[in-house]
């Protein structure tokens, strides 16, 4: 029975999902996970593997160890929560692609070579696009258009680099690459760093995020960085420029997402801080640092789930997501606020929280790996954490100046799974050690000492009283309806203009310098006009006059490379 | 056995033509061709049958030997075009009945189908005949045919492109005569097997290197390469949606099967390297996979969007001709035989949307995802196997190309064919957003799904598509044998 790969029944349970409708299509829909993850737990074992012989190549469909039986569970989890949380949901290719998408992120993580982790990666750009075009406006659809270049470039440069480390090592096998697999390394590098949007290869997160459906936001918040993630802790643990990049991840999102209004945007921000927390422990790669990535990576799909679940409650309820429009909805949707400061408490990593027993583990690697600096780096990021997630997010949406609006509690299909979430990450937080006992390398840790425990109070009650005093004296940046500048603007703005500018500099420059040669040359054709070869101009007609001169010319190129023997 | 087989291939559409044109109108022209192409379709893969375990078939017209007579002679390259032209053509047929009663007046339909038929010997002929000067002459009668096809189409616009193409074809098969002239008065044969025997002794001669050039130049016309491509854009876009669909699928295939021949077999080896025809070929591969795809994107009409992709996946089939390796050629092969594939079903889908609502610009299409599911899903199976997603035909094509690209080092290679999905990514997305995501424009009309007459062939292709993604054994294996059979060895 463990002969069979978990993504197998996903991808069936998407099939039947297309052709049921109602009671029955719920119940499917809630069983793929439950079943998936107890034929994980109970019946394959680790060291387990299928191949699949295609064309001469032995792909390893399966491979499991403990690094991929975690994710394997904590992906099964995830959906589950998401499929509750999108049961009142009537769109087909919604839940679709939602199915299928996590049943790609499954066989991502279960893939045993490069090529079978490729068909994943691609099925998982493809399928998650649909749940930002579900939403069906027109900056959906861009921004879904956006996001799908980007993902499909991730998938070739992998292809590329899997190609690339084929013809050099001889093997496809995906386990520990590293950068100095040369060019391989580096393209596989870049195609794990687009996917866990790395500095400057972000923006698709931030653009697409925010623009999904409601529910999609939840799948996509849970997958595709997380898979990335585990990618990245397979194939480079213990690359050096990974705590760098893990750092500044940490950090830039937090000044956009102090001032970005579109609530779901500064989640997405703070998704790709958290994920940085986890790619600076894989780049640190002591075992301590690597379980901490693996577990932060665990309790942040649950806490950042939960907050999108509350925000896209917010948004199904009132219509609207901007925190310059919201406030007050604490009155109107009491269960919901509540839930949603847990998961505020949750990744803000206040003690007998999720985010507390896992992301220490990454501070202490970082203290023991002798990064003193970084150290003090990844303190500001962690009250920039609690300032626009702990705070910000509960605050400018439940509290704040009463917006007026009055609407009704979540559906209860949304209560209960954040419900599961919030019990989740109450339980994480408090019991870790059933989460530590999953987790791949062997390290004594509890977090729960003296010294953690203060520092990490300090630390948050500093920054909820620098939080009260700038709001107080006003000095918080308001919330205002307003766009930030960010990386896309770069191929949204820069690109196009530039792209027009350049074109009108070219037309310039080919215009004075026609200018320059036909001078003399009008002359001459004044003389040519008048001549009967004239009569083979006027005959000139597009595209005909066209394909004629690039014959000549490339004849005569080819003769002329012949003769002065430019072959081999 | 074997032997007849090959001529009645070329034998039995031209006899049927002319039966064809004077039958009297209503369906009998159509079921007859539907019978013929049916017929070829299976001679050719009784053709390939035969060559692969028989061996070589050779067969003399009217039982003159070569090199005096015209000798058909078939190994395992031309065996598998022939089938795909076939197979092609027969998949073709059962969508034409609709399709062609609805754009083509009832009094022409007898002569449209004749002109198919026309069509379908010269390209067949061209795959089966041994002798060069033939293949000039099959080339001529599938192009006159396919100028006639392409004048038939619904708007004004079809008479002016047919008569563009028709100057510009001419110019190439002028360009290929001359080429074999040259030739033949340095070798004295025109039959393609002898030629390759005297060439070597001869091949120091500049007028062999300037035959060379011509012939090249000319077939690389036919071909639509870059920047020889400008007939195609508008034939595939005013000619009628069967023609589009035949055409697409099989014209260019088959002249990047003369170039093969020529450039493999005809010619020794060594000969080829010694010119900058490589090199002109991963340049212009290059060129079109980059200019054809970004023209892709700015197109507003679907047949032309499409027709653009054409052009650029002409440039991948240029690179794998280009690296001249086993595997550079296997894949351009793969590629032949894949792109006919998701060609055949994107244009077949667009046929479909263009027999219901007569038009296909991106504005008029909005929305009609929702209304033709079936169009829209094979549409966008295709769009994924163009763009090479794993599990689709496209996947495999791009997979041996890069390999091959990769074996000779030509990183700028790997870079474009890998650059080139995601422009694939970009035209195919903006048509399965205009089709699915764009609210509806027009809805007082009510649109529904295509006839079923239409939707299956287009779904038989969309099935192949996926069917030869997942197992390669038949594709990669044929491909290979006839890599192996032009005598291409890895450098």
């Amino acid at each position: 029975m463990s002969e069979l790969s978990p993504f197998v029944l996903y991808f069936v349970t998407a099939l039947l999902v297309g052709f049921t409708r109602g009671l029955p299509r719920q119940v499917i829909l809630l069983a793929a996970p439950v079943v998936t993850g107890l034929h994980l737990w109970l019946n394959v074992e680790i060291g387990s593997t299928i191949t699949h012989a295609i064309m001469s190549y032995e792909l390893i469909i399966l491979r499991v160890d403990k690094l991929s039986l975690l994710f394997g569970y904590l992906f099964c989890i995830a959906s589950f929560i998401a499929s509750i949380f999108s049961l009142h949901v009537k769109d087909t290719k919604q839940h679709i692609a939602g199915v299928v998408y996590a049943g790609s992120a499954l066989g991502a993580v279960f893939a045993g070579d490069l090529i079978t982790l490729f068909v994943f990666w691609e099925l998982l750009a493809i399928s998650s696009v649909f749940l930002i075009w579900a939403r069906g406006t027109e900056r959906a659809l861009k921004a879904g258009m956006r996001y799908l270049v980007f993902q499909v470039l991730s998938g070739v440069l992998l292809l590329a680099g899997a190609l690339v480390y084929y013809h050099n090592t001889g093997s496809l096998a995906f386990d520990h690459i590293g950068l100095e697999a040369g060019v391989a390394g580096w393209l596989i590098f870049i195609a794990f760093g687009i996917k866990s949007a790395f500095p400057f290869l972000h923006s698709w997160l931030t653009d697409g995020y925010p623009e999904a459906t409601v529910t999609g936001t939840v799948f996509l918040s849970a997958f595709t960085t997380k898979v990335a993630v585990y990618a990245l802790a397979r194939g480079f643990a213990g690359e050096e420029i990974l705590v760098y990049i893990g750092v500044s991840m940490a950090c830039f999102p937090i000044f956009y997402a102090v001032i970005e209004n579109d609530l779901r945007k500064v989640l997405a921000y703070s998704l790709i801080n958290q994920v940085g927390f986890m790619v600076t422990g894989i780049g640190i790669g002591t075992a301590l640092a690597l379980n901490g990535a693996i577990a932060h990576a665990f309790s942040d799909v649950i806490f950042k789930g939960l907050l999108f679940m509350s925000m896209g409650a917010v948004l199904y309820r009132a219509g609207n997501i901007n925190g310059s429009d919201l406030g007050g909805l604490y009155k109107s949707m009491p269960k919901t606020t509540v839930l949603c400061i847990i998961g505020a408490l949750s990744i803000s990593a206040f003690p007998l929280f999720s985010g507390f027993v896992s992301k220490s583990m990454v501070m202490t690697a970082l203290m023991h790996g002798d990064y003193g600096y970084l150290w003090l780096l990844m303190l500001f990021a962690s009250a920039g954490v609690f300032h626009h997630a702990g705070i910000k997010i509960p605050y400018f949406a439940f509290f704040a100046h009463d917006s007026g609006i009055r609407t009704e509690e979540a559906p209860n299909n949304m209560l209960i799974a954040m419900t599961i979430a919030a019990v989740l990450c109450i339980f994480i937080g408090t019991q870790p050690q059933y989460l530590y006992a999953l987790l791949p390398w062997e390290v004594e840790y509890w977090p729960y000492d003296l010294t953690h425990v203060l520092a990490q109070l300090q630390l948050l009650f500093f920054s909820a009283l620098a939080f009260v005093w700038l709001n107080k004296k006003g000095l918080y940046p308001p919330e205002l309806p307003s766009v930030n500048l960010d990386m896309e603007w770069f191929y949204r703005k820069l690109l196009p203009v530039g792209a027009q500018q350049t074109v009108n500099f070219l037309h310039c420059a080919k215009k004075s310098t026609l200018t320059t040669i036909m001078a003399p040359m009008q002359g001459i054709q004044t003389k040519l006009a008048q001549s009967s070869v004239a009569k083979y101009y006027l005959s000139e007609s597009w595209p005909t006059g066209s394909m004629v001169f690039w014959i000549s010319a490339i004849l005569a190129a080819f003769m002329l490379l012949d003769i002065f023997g430019l072959g081999h | 056995m074997g032997n007849n087989i090959s001529l009645l291939l070329v034998v039995i559409p031209l006899i049927a033509a002319p039966v064809v044109a004077v039958l009297p109108r209503g369906r009998l022209p159509w079921a007859v061709a539907l019978l013929v192409t049916s017929l070829c379709a299976v001679l050719a893969g009784m053709q390939l049958w035969a060559v692969l375990y028989d061996g070589v078939i050779s067969y003399e017209l009217g039982g003159w030997a070569p090199p005096w007579g015209i000798e058909y002679r078939i190994d395992a390259v031309n065996a598998f075009v022939a089938l795909i032209v076939a197979a092609i053509a027969a998949i073709t047929l059962p969508y034409a009945l609709l399709s062609v009663e609805q754009e083509i007046p009832e009094e022409k339909i007898p002569l449209f189908y004749s002109a198919l038929l026309l069509c379908l010997t010269g390209l067949l002929g061209i795959t089966q005949t041994g002798d060069i000067f033939n293949v000039f002459v099959f080339l001529e009668i599938s192009a006159l045919s396919s100028y006639a096809l392409i004048s038939l189409g619904r708007e004004r616009q079809a008479l002016t492109s047919a008569y563009q193409y028709l100057i510009m074809g001419t110019i190439g098969a002028t360009f290929f005569l001359i080429g074999v002239g040259l030739i033949y008065s340095q070798t004295g044969t025109l039959n393609m097997q002898d030629m390759a025997t005297i060439l070597p002794g001869v091949a120091h001669l500049k007028t062999v290197d300037t035959g060379f050039a011509f012939i090249m130049i000319g077939i690389a016309l036919k071909l639509a390469l870059f920047p020889l491509h400008l007939w195609l854009p508008n034939a595939y876009t005013y000619a009628p949606s069967v023609v589009t669909v035949f055409l697409a699928a099989t014209a260019t295939k088959v002249a990047v099967y003369v170039m093969l021949r020529i450039l493999f077999t005809v010619f020794p080896h060594s000969f080829a390297l010694a010119t900058p025809a490589e090199e002109l070929f991963i340049m212009a591969g290059i060129a079109s996979i980059i200019v054809a795809s970004t023209y892709a994107i700015y197109q507003v009409d679907v047949k032309k969007l499409l027709a653009y992709s054409s052009v650029a996946q002409i440039g991948y089939m240029a690179l794998g001709i280009g690296f001249a390796s086993a595997t550079g050629v296997t894949a351009a092969l793969i590629h032949l035989f894949n792109h006919a594939l998701m060609k055949g079903a994107l244009f077949m889908a667009v046929g479909a949307i263009i027999y219901r609502i007569g038009a296909c610009r991106m504005d008029q299409i909005h929305g009609l995802g929702r209304a033709m599911p079936w169009t829209f899903g094979a549409i966008v199976i295709g769009g994924l196997s163009l763009i090479g997603v794993p599990g689709t035909a496209g996947f495999i094509s791009k997979w041996y190309l890069v390999s091959a690209a990769l074996e000779q080092e030509a990183w700028i290679s790997v870079a474009v064919i890998l650059f080139g999905s995601l422009l694939a990514v970009v035209y195919m997305g903006k048509l399965i957003e205009a089709l699915y995501f764009k609210p509806a424009t027009d809805s007082e009309k009510e649109v529904t799904e295509a006839p079923l007459l239409l939707l299956a062939p287009t779904w038989v292709l969309v099935f192949a598509n996926i069917y030869f993604g997942l197992d390669t054994n038949l594709t990669v294996g044929l491909a290979e044998t006839a890599a192996a059979t032009l005598g291409v060895v890895n450098p």
